[in-house]
């Protein structure tokens, strides 16, 4: 299922894209090229992953899509009432325990305390920190910080999360349990997600399709497919074709950094 | 073996809290230290000062029997006299303390909203904090009306630096990622303010209230060397007057009980932060 794409044809609108980039291009004030002529959508139902070598503008597409950063050409179009973001770190605030945590974008959307209570309560159970509503950022683990902020932004029931290589800092036994869950999430709430990160094998474990991005500036050089059906289990990680399937990524990503 | 198992929290580790239970090294430590400094002071005013000079430093246990075991004698003797000076004096640092938090807070939030606000104050407070206040006493009494208020005046100059530094060090120390997840949100700046900067800025705050309650309370008994009207009224003034008159024992009775309420404003600010915001603020020694 190899599949190389040019980014002119990527660019033909679904009625349920919710995520599209057309054309987009990012210069820094101080005349640095972070990304050219970035094309693509995410649609409904899709999980679309970007890897691409250290510091060629991956995060930069996040916050694009956010609308953190603005963009110096072409088009993003996103509904950015409607996103959920989860940074690289959790950024809990620590003077606020997981409960109050959870509820705090609620909160800045001024939504009543006893709804926001609740469906703070609903994500926490989503996530699986029921019982840990009381403690306070420091008394928990890594994983358990990144489950509170992922929950942080359930409460809002976004269509689209963006994922700004979320796991990076965790060992590799949380960082599986936890991608298990977000495509657990991912299936269950019906969002869409863009995902940045490093690792090959967690973005073709997470993901619809991956998207290999060239060193500085960014551009798309590589679209793949992923076959496998959204059943996923940990298993799968050491079936040949996901075995293959990473071999082919990590082709084109050592393409992408010459 | 399931993939899905959303209820596996539990199994990540939890950081266990470390419960400080009774440490009898915790007491130690202070009680040495204590018997070390009554050590030194019958050194001092036994050995090291030649005999005629021995009145400047009477012996522990003269500054027991005269200076507190004495309730009054005479017109300004006794533990009556300096315990009355010493709430006067009390009262002008706490209110001055007061006055000093609610100004520089405010001047901290201020200086925190633009950078060159913050450029623009600095080498002024700077300056404040390094002025010999007290030589600028002449100039407090022809400018401001009011015993009282001129001593306020020198307890604010005094104590106002840490507070501004601390808060202004707190309210900018909101990691940048924190600060985008309320940009996203489209939050206010007094939303920002209110459930961001300000809550990230307690730690750094109450350590402004320690240092300042602290200088304070020096200021409030410096000033009183200065500002007194008639009689003798502060703490800083009836200590003047024990120096000049050479009564040693009330002397020191005095200047031991004016650092004592400087350590008990030191204490309850302490216990203050760690109810405020001990249950979710560590501090780390390394070991």
């Amino acid at each position: 299922m190899f599949d190389m794409q040019t980014g002119t044809n990527m660019i033909e609108q679904h009625a349920s894209t919710l995520l599209d980039f057309d054309n987009v291009s990012m210069t820094f004030p101080d005349g640095t090229k972070a990304l050219e002529d970035i094309s693509f959508s995410v649609n409904a139902g899709e999980f679309v992953t970007v890897v691409g070598p250290s510091g060629c503008g991956k995060s930069t597409l996040l916050r694009i899509a956010s609308n953190l950063e603005a963009n110096t050409g072409g088009v993003c179009s996103v509904d950015r009432n409607s996103i959920g973001y989860v940074f690289q770190d959790p950024t809990l605030m620590a003077w606020r325990t997981v409960q109050r945590n959870v509820e705090l974008i609620a909160e800045l959307h001024k939504i009543p305390k006893s709804e926001r209570q609740s469906r703070a309560a609903e994500a926490i159970e989503l996530v699986g920190l029921k019982g840990f509503e009381d403690k306070y950022p420091r008394q928990l683990s890594g994983g358990m910080r990144m489950r509170a902020s992922l929950a942080r932004s359930l409460v809002m029931k976004p269509k689209v999360f963006l994922f700004d290589e979320p796991f990076g800092a965790l060992d590799e036994i949380t960082r599986e349990r936890l991608n298990d869950e977000v495509l657990h999430l991912f299936q269950s709430e019906g969002f869409a997600g863009l995902f940045i990160t490093h690792s090959i094998s967690e973005a073709v474990y997470m993901s619809t399709k991956v998207l290999v991005m060239s060193a500085r500036p960014g551009r798309i050089i590589a679209s793949f497919d992923v076959p496998f059906g959204l059943n996923r289990t940990h298993d799968l990680r050491y079936e040949p074709q996901f075995a293959e399937l990473c071999g082919e990524i990590s082709h084109a990503l050592r393409g992408a950094h010459q | 073996m399931s993939s899905i198992d959303t209820n596996n929290a539990s199994v990540d580790e939890i950081i266990h809290e470390q419960k400080d239970g009774f440490k009898i090294s915790d007491y130690v430590g202070p009680a040495v230290t204590f018997g070390l400094f009554i050590a030194i002071w019958y050194i001092i005013s036994g050995i090291v000062l030649p005999e005629h000079k021995r009145f400047l430093l009477p012996t522990p246990h003269e500054v027991i029997d005269e200076g507190f075991l004495v309730w009054r004698t005479g017109e300004r003797r006794g533990l009556q006299p300096i315990l009355v000076s010493l709430w006067d004096s009390a009262k002008i640092a706490l209110i001055g303390l007061t006055i000093t938090i609610v100004l520089g807070m405010t001047l901290a939030v201020i200086m925190s909203t633009r950078r060159w606000l913050e450029r623009a104050t600095w080498p002024f407070l700077v300056a404040v904090q390094s002025a010999p206040i007290l030589a600028l006493t002449p100039l407090i009494r022809a400018l401001i009306d009011g015993t009282q208020t001129q001593r306020l005046l020198v307890v604010v100059l005094i104590s106002i630096f840490p507070i501004v530094s601390n808060t202004l060090f707190g309210l900018l120390s909101a990691e940048k990622s924190q600060h985008e997840l309320f940009t996203l949100q489209g939050a206010s700046r007094w939303v920002r303010l209110s459930k961001l900067q300000f809550p990230a800025a307690l730690p750094n705050i109450f350590v402004g209230f320690r240092i300042s309650a602290g200088l304070a309370v020096i200021g409030a008994v410096v000033g009183d060397f200065y500002f007194r009207e008639g009689g003798v009224v502060g703490i800083g003034a009836i200590i003047q007057l024990y120096r000049n008159r050479l009564w040693g024992p009330e002397l020191i009775a005095s200047i031991l009980l004016a650092s004592a309420l400087g350590l008990v404003v030191f204490l309850f600010f302490g216990w203050l932060s760690r109810v405020a915001i001990g249950k979710w603020h560590t501090t780390n020694r390394g070991q």
